[in-house]
């Protein structure tokens, strides 16, 4: 076997390789090294300032309600992503118009974040409650008796105002990736446990739950990646006000607003500590699956 | 009361409303944004885009006024311009250097490659919001920030860990021996991966083409970060970001402008789904 194999030098694999490693090292490996090395200088990288910027990441109330909105964010949007994802992942596989039902919840992984956050401003549009409402979910509360309400206005409801929008967003990719793993369950395994006198939650939970872990582990860790940088849906709708600031917002007002390039490098270092575990499983489950095949 | 009646069994009319429902509340506000596109400004401030519904076949209601406006004055038309060649540089060049990386490191057999394929993969992990400062830095020095060629570098930068990895587990699946005897008949390696392995990755590639394009389309942040203010080069995105500052309640032009940014992922979306959905599975669970 060994004599058909090809004979190649050093150089040969480079032609192939090379350009790509080129690529990485300059647009991903220098910057994040730098980016570590800023987040120690001050705003303009001249003198060093030691943890100066950390302690502005973990105690200026600005980032502390970064955080909390983060952390929000990570809780309600990856519960809600995954656990409609699912739902709806099982509920289509049992209508005859399945095909229909995915594409559209899918719809929106299409079309830019941008474009999603005007669909969504205007579904939230506020007119005071003499005037006519233009838009649909204050038309809908004074229909039913109620005052119209500034969505994107008032803390906390507008975080979960921005989170619906995450969600309407997201929901399909967690859809489409489960029902595929849904699929692939042995339909002798489903059928065995109705006859077995399982009701569909038992079912549920003791085979469809274990078998799809792999797909779910996968869903949920990048679902909780996506949540730590979410950053066009609040940039578009809000801009961060009104108490909706999240992490990846701050480092680009720090960035741009502020030319405050130490502080702006702390939050990026922070944020990237953040991922590393949850990619590690992220990563893990993919090799596996890799190995698998 | 026998056994059977008494298993919670979710009946296949609650399957049927649950399903109903989510498929209205997804595309309700869509449908919303498209019809309000097409309404005069002066329906749209006075009335609820769902007033049409009871007459939508009136087509006097309708105007595509706003479209001209985006399109002339609101500077789409530049956008949408600039959104294709920003899109098509950064497609072409990292779905073709993953290609080559991809084929190197699954075919090639050199010492370093599996210390080449764990740099690749560390790199999944690597937020971009890591490297913004030094690469702008950098882009500032050379004269590459608010060019498109910096931006498709950039872009290229970003994609390659995921592309390379994708075709990376899809040139594993092509068996060694065909490679092998390419070698045999005298086949250059060029000419191997040129018309062996890019031919047979047909399927992979559209995937992983597909999905690139509409990242790179559908991206707002890296060009806010490395085109600066530039309007003359700003994607639909940035432009679009910048219209909801200044049209503000606007919302006859709000939502034709969001329209004209949505129709070709859309179009892709819908005509090529098949081949976006395995791009998704590739890069999630292995068939």
């Amino acid at each position: 076997m060994k004599s058909m194999k090809r004979k190649i030098g050093v150089f040969t694999p480079l032609l192939y390789v090379g350009p790509a490693v080129l690529f990485l090292l300059v647009y991903q490996v220098y910057p994040a090294l730098q980016t570590v090395y800023l987040s120690f200088l001050d705003r303009r990288s001249q003198s060093f300032v030691g943890l100066e910027n950390y302690k502005y990441v973990f105690t200026s109330p600005t980032m502390l309600r970064a955080f909390k909105n983060n952390l929000l964010w990570l809780v309600l949007f990856t519960a809600g992503t995954v656990g409609l994802g699912l739902l709806f992942a099982i509920l289509v596989d049992r209508v005859r118009y399945e095909r229909i039902a995915k594409s559209i919840i899918f719809m929106p992984m299409a079309i830019s974040f941008v474009g999603a956050g005007v669909v969504w401003k205007f579904m939230y549009a506020y007119k005071p409650t003499d005037a006519q409402q233009i838009g649909l979910l204050n038309q809908i509360l004074v229909v039913l008796g109620f005052e119209p309400k500034g969505w994107l206005l008032e803390s906390p409801l507008n975080n979960l105002a921005l989170i619906v929008v995450g969600l309407w967003i997201w929901t399909g990719y967690c859809m489409v990736i489960l029902s595929a793993a849904y699929k692939g369950i042995p339909k002798e395994l489903l059928e065995a446990g109705q006859v077995d006198g399982a009701n569909d939650w038992q079912v549920f939970r003791h085979i469809i739950v274990p078998e799809m872990r792999p797909a779910l582990t996968m869903v949920t860790t990048t679902m909780l990646v996506n949540v730590l940088k979410i950053f066009d849906i609040i940039y578009v709708m809000t801009n961060g006000n009104f108490g909706t600031e999240v992490i990846a917002n701050r480092m680009f007002k720090e960035m741009f607003q502020f030319a405050n390039t130490g502080r702006a490098s702390a939050i990026a270092v922070v944020l990237f500590v953040m991922i590393i575990p949850i990619m590690y499983a992220n990563i893990r489950q993919k090799l596996k699956g890799e190995g698998a095949r | 009361m026998t056994r059977q009646k008494l298993k919670a069994k979710m009946p296949q009319i609650v399957i049927n409303l649950v399903v109903i429902l989510a498929m209205v509340l997804w595309i309700v506000p869509t449908l919303g944004l498209l019809i309000t596109s097409f309404r005069p400004a002066s329906d749209v401030v006075y009335s609820g885009w769902w007033t049409v519904l009871t007459s939508p076949l009136k087509f006097t209601q309708y105007t595509v006024e706003n479209y001209r406006m985006v399109l002339s004055s609101g500077g789409m038309s530049t956008a949408f311009r600039n959104s294709f060649v920003i899109t098509i540089g950064g497609t072409v060049i990292p779905v073709f250097l993953a290609a080559l990386a991809a084929f190197g490191l699954s075919k090639l057999h050199f010492r370093g490659r599996g210390f080449f394929y764990a740099l690749i993969v560390f790199m999944l992990v690597v937020p971009t919001q890591m490297t913004f400062i030094p690469v702008l830095r950098l882009y500032n020095k050379l004269s590459l920030s608010g060019t498109f060629v910096g931006l498709w570098l950039v872009h290229t930068g970003y994609g390659l860990p995921f592309s390379i990895f994708m075709l990376h587990s899809f040139f594993q699946g092509l068996p060694d021996e065909l490679f092998e005897a390419a070698y045999i008949d005298g086949a250059s390696l060029w000419t191997s991966f040129i018309r062996l392995a890019i031919p047979l990755s047909v399927p992979a590639l559209a995937s992983l083409v597909i999905f690139q394009f509409l990242f790179v389309w559908n991206d707002l942040l890296v060009a806010l970060i490395y085109l600066g203010g530039h309007e003359s080069v700003a994607p639909l995105t940035m432009r679009l970001s910048s219209l909801v500052g200044s049209f503000g309640q606007d919302w006859h032009l709000l939502t034709a402008a969001a329209f004209v940014s949505m129709v070709v992922p859309l179009i892709v979306f819908f005509s090529l789904q098949q081949y976006f959905v395995r791009g998704l599975l590739g890069g999630a669970v292995k068939g």
